[in-house]
């Protein structure tokens, strides 16, 4: 990596003064607000408005007010997974320097998933809070493995190798996952939403359960915020400025890992939402982790929700998994990224 | 000295030809011994000239509904499929000199996995339906990667990325119309996503077969000019390939098998990813590879449906088994080429 010593077109083109960002911060914040009230006022079954602002104020005495009650856990839950992928995201881009970095497309996402599978067909794990450790430590390993094989060579890990080593390895604990839920009908029933991933099975207690992993995920990456600016300048500018490189990734990549880890655990695996975001945060408000991070985190919480309700509504009655939602927009948002890269970076 | 020269080269050249030939033979001895045993071996074992006897026609009390009606077309969609996925997996990747850019990896397998899906479950199409269906979209999908990965032309890595970003949406899509019909259930699924055996019938196996006998010659008579075009386009267009329409011939035909292989079983995952450099390890440098894969592609095919029937206590659908054994060797090859310091 070249580092210019000044800074070339495209950088000062990502230099936003703060009153652009306060303003992009006010407008995402009022997005997100509105996403969340469609996502509690729009589902299978048409509301009216009384029902919806009676539900939103506690009761739930007719079966309209209770369908309403039904989806605040599920907003709430769409829109803190969709938050801590998306952080995921840009902390892995952040920390590996790779544009095509996210949760799912690095396998990371199906290494919290296999670990779950094991855990729960061998060890006999069934609380919320061991499914949640589980797919931490599946996370770490896969992330570990991935990140192995992709900088094995001489140019170190670039982005094409960790994309293939990640998609190699995903497509490998796809296959395991599946060879090891098959043989167990009990947990089989539940596959879909295992194998697409969603929010549509939330409840309190599993946002109760998550939360406080997601909390101290968010507050590791947030931490990390002004390291990985050094970082982004190169490894050896990062060292010259007196960070230390490996304890700065290290700690980053466990923020992230801890991140996806719980997002998977409740949710199953949903990719592209930590590719997308970190992408369209960085138009936004530039390059600066301080800012990039926390907005990422709303953007998010925002896109997630957001997938969950299209997701809803598009298809009544039935629902379409949010992972389904979030792959279909996704992909290509991948493929535009890799047209414009040039060949030799990648 | 030239005299020796001479020598030298025809020795070699004599060399490796036997060694084809051995293996060849020996792969289609391995071959119609994996598809024997796996018509004799059931829940009710039958010796072979009883399976003989089935095959020439002849009723046997038991054998012939047991064998004829549920074990032989499994046997032949297996061998067919395995014939299919390797001999055009291998043509996708000898074209793009890229053993990463087989249809299974790129996404050409999904998109006739995702139009086979939407065909029977959706439409409620036949099997004639069902393969046209597939064999457009696969195509179509095979014309969209190349366009998107064009950009001062076609780099082979920016070609796999973009397949990966396509097969991952149309996996997707696939997931969403079993999901629309409200068919979710692990067999479906498993067999759109990963591919499955259960259940063949003749009326599935058929298509195949007729794909197999019209492209599969199609793609041998072009096989001297897929290994020109193995030496880089330009050599191979000195050396008299007729660049363009060889391309062309050798997509359609391999997208073809792919398409009309995935409408009846499902793209059974890394099979033709994996034939190709198998068959590159055993047949040795120099001449086709098409034969060669093929045979892997049906061993593969008919050893993993056997493994996945009766090696564990569940059954497994077969594309389980060729995932689970594929991804290892997928990550080797990348630990290889990435230690080489080569690139992808």
């Amino acid at each position: 990596m070249t580092v210019d010593t000044k800074p070339g077109p495209d950088v000062a083109h990502l230099r936003r003064p703060a009153r652009v960002r306060l303003a992009w911060l006010l407008l995402v914040l009022a997005v997100l607000t509105l996403v969340m009230l469609a996502s509690v006022a729009f589902g299978s079954r048409a509301v009216g408005w009384s029902d919806i602002t009676a539900a939103l104020a506690g009761t739930d005495d007719t079966l309209n007010q209770a369908a309403v009650v039904k989806r605040i856990p599920r907003t709430i839950l769409a829109a803190l997974v969709g938050a801590a992928l998306a952080l995921s995201g840009a902390a892995m881009q952040g920390v590996t320097r790779n544009p095509l970095a996210d949760p799912g497309i690095l396998g990371v996402n199906m290494g919290a998933m296999l670990a779950i599978a094991v855990g729960m067909t061998t060890v006999g794990l069934y609380t919320a809070t061991a499914y949640i450790w589980a797919a931490i430590a599946g996370a770490a390993l896969s992330s570990l493995f991935v990140y192995a094989v992709g900088s094995l060579g001489r140019a170190g890990p670039t982005p094409l190798k960790i994309a293939l080593a990640g998609a190699a390895t995903s497509a490998a604990l796809a296959s395991l996952v599946v060879a090891v839920v098959l043989p167990r009908g009990d947990i089989a029933e539940n596959f879909q939403s295992w194998q697409v991933g969603g929010v549509g099975g939330a409840t309190w207690d599993s946002i109760g359960h998550v939360l406080p992993f997601l909390a101290a995920g968010l507050a590791i990456c947030l931490l990390c915020a002004r390291a990985l600016n050094s970082l982004a300048l190169g490894d050896d500018m990062a060292a010259a400025l007196g960070e230390r490189v490996a304890v700065i990734r290290g700690i980053a990549a466990l923020g992230a890992v801890v991140l996806c880890g719980a997002a998977t655990a409740v949710a199953g695996p949903i990719a592209f939402v930590g590719l997308i975001v970190p992408h369209l945060c960085r138009l936004l408000v530039g390059l600066d982790h301080r800012w990039l991070l926390p907005f990422a985190t709303l953007v998010g919480a925002a896109l997630l929700t957001a997938a969950d309700v299209v997701g809803r509504v598009v298809n009544r009655p039935d629902e379409i998994e949010a992972g389904i939602i979030t792959a279909l927009i996704g992909a290509p948002f991948f493929i535009y990224i890799v047209r414009r890269q040039k060949v030799r970076e990648l | 000295m030239t005299s020796t020269t001479l020598d030298a080269v025809t020795r070699g050249r004599v060399r490796r030809t036997r060694r084809r030939r051995a293996v060849l033979a020996t792969l289609g001895v391995a071959v119609a011994a994996m598809a024997t045993v796996s018509l004799m071996v059931g829940q009710t074992f039958y010796p072979p000239g009883d399976v003989l006897r089935v095959i020439l026609g002849e009723t046997v009390p038991g054998a012939s509904f047991t064998v004829g009606e549920l074990r032989l077309p499994r046997t032949v969609l297996a061998l067919a499929t395995g014939l299919c996925f390797g001999m055009g997996g291998v043509t996708f990747q000898t074209m793009m000199r890229n053993p990463l850019a087989s249809p299974d990896i790129i996404g050409i397998s999904s998109a006739a996995s995702a139009a086979a899906a939407f065909a029977i479950i959706v439409l409620g199409l036949g099997e004639t339906g069902v393969s046209i269906f597939a064999i457009v979209a696969a195509l179509g999908v095979a014309v969209i990667i190349y366009v998107l990965s064009f950009k001062d032309g076609v780099a082979g890595t920016r070609l796999v990325l973009i397949g990966i970003g396509i097969a991952a949406m149309l996996n997707s899509a696939t997931s969403y119309i079993l999901n629309q019909a409200g068919q979710w259930d692990l067999q479906a699924a498993t067999r759109w996503l990963n591919g499955s055996l259960n259940g063949s019938t003749w009326d599935e196996t058929i298509p195949v077969l007729i794909a197999l006998l019209t492209f599969g010659p199609v793609l041998l008579a072009q096989a001297r000019n897929l290994t020109m075009l193995q030496l880089g386009d330009d050599t191979a267009a000195a050396l008299g390939t007729r660049l363009e329409r060889t391309r062309l011939v050798s997509i359609v035909a391999a997208v073809g098998l792919i398409a009309f292989a995935t409408s009846a079983t499902g793209p059974i995952a890394f099979v033709a990813f994996l034939a190709g450099p198998i068959a590159a390890r055993l047949a040795g440098p120099g001449g086709s590879l098409l034969l060669p894969a093929g045979l892997v592609g049906a061993l593969l095919v008919l050893v993993a449906d056997f493994l996945g029937q009766f090696a564990f206590d569940t059954r497994f659908p077969v594309g389980v088994i060729t995932g689970v054994l594929g991804a290892p060797y997928l990550i080797y090859l990348l630990v290889r080429t990435n230690r080489a310091g080569g690139s992808l």
